[in-house]
């Protein structure tokens, strides 16, 4: 039986550090908590409508990791592929943490590293919910 | 500021030719040419944002893209943007083959070094644009 597979889309987010969070944190699911169920849609190649991108985001669960409340990543999935199973905004979760703005948007420093170790966290969390009880 | 520069990069996040091209943009907008150039996100402008649109339309934006697909400049031709130069970290790489980066989530050191390589031919090419005094399309 082949491991089974979730799309994580991350926003590209350059305008401020939560969208530097969205990707470190999407980065750190595919290289450390989940390597083997983890496939990254990269939102640019999807947006200009490469097939392979949009093809896994119809036939696999996805889940959206967008800095702010604009959603990008959430609203190209479901324009283009079909509903996102779970949506994670950066932005919501570090205002609830209250580890608002932890870091310059070029480079993390520790607090932001930090904040993104848990973003990932959450993105996991979401990934086992969706095993465990479906999309 | 009058009539701001906007540089967009890709932000690919399967390899580390994106995070290059991330890097060498922030190098850009928050060092090299801070004042004179913007950065907006791709994803905002590929969504159809409608002041993201208008501003790629009224000002001259740099495309900087890791591979060879091209997504920032795609998108930014597809947004009908005023597109002034463009950038692929893949030609900066080989041009030094010595730099190997691998790292994708932080970038490492022969990645920095490229980043910095390709910042510096942005900050030139905009120094050119501005002497010109024209957009090449």
């Amino acid at each position: 039986m082949s491991t089974p597979k979730i799309g994580i889309v991350s926003c590209s987010g350059e305008c401020c550090v939560e969208g530097t969070i969205s990707r470190i944190a999407t980065r750190i699911v595919l290289e450390k908590l989940r390597p083997s169920n983890t496939v990254t849609i990269c939102l640019p190649l999807f947006s200009i409508g490469e097939k392979g991108e949009r093809m896994f985001a119809k036939n696999f669960a996805t889940i959206a990791v967008d800095g702010c409340e604009k959603q990008c990543a959430k609203n190209a999935i479901e324009k283009y592929s079909g509903k996102t199973a779970r949506s994670i905004v950066v932005s919501d979760l570090l205002k609830k943490w209250k580890m608002e703005n932890p870091s310059p948007r070029r480079e993390l420093n520790k607090k932001g590293v930090e904040a993104a170790a848990k973003i990932a966290e959450e993105i996991a969390v979401a990934m086992d919910d969706i095993f465990t009880r479906g999309r | 500021m009058t009539d701001p520069i906007i540089v967009i990069p890709c932000s690919g996040i399967g390899k580390a030719f994106g995070t290059i091209a991330r890097d060498a943009t922030y190098s850009v907008v928050e060092d090299l040419k801070k004042g004179t150039t913007e950065t907006i996100c791709l994803s905002l402008l590929v969504m159809g944002d409608e002041e993201a649109g208008r501003l790629v339309k009224s000002h001259r934006c740099i495309a900087v893209d890791g591979c060879p697909n091209e997504c920032s400049k795609k998108n930014l031709v597809l947004s009908g943007a005023k597109l002034a130069a463009n950038f692929r970290v893949v030609d900066i790489l080989r041009d030094h083959r010595d730099l190997k980066p691998s790292a994708v989530t932080f970038i490492d050191e022969a990645g920095r070094k490229l980043a910095k390589i390709l910042a510096d031919k942005i900050s030139t090419r905009i120094d050119e644009l501005d002497q010109e005094g024209r957009v090449s399309k």
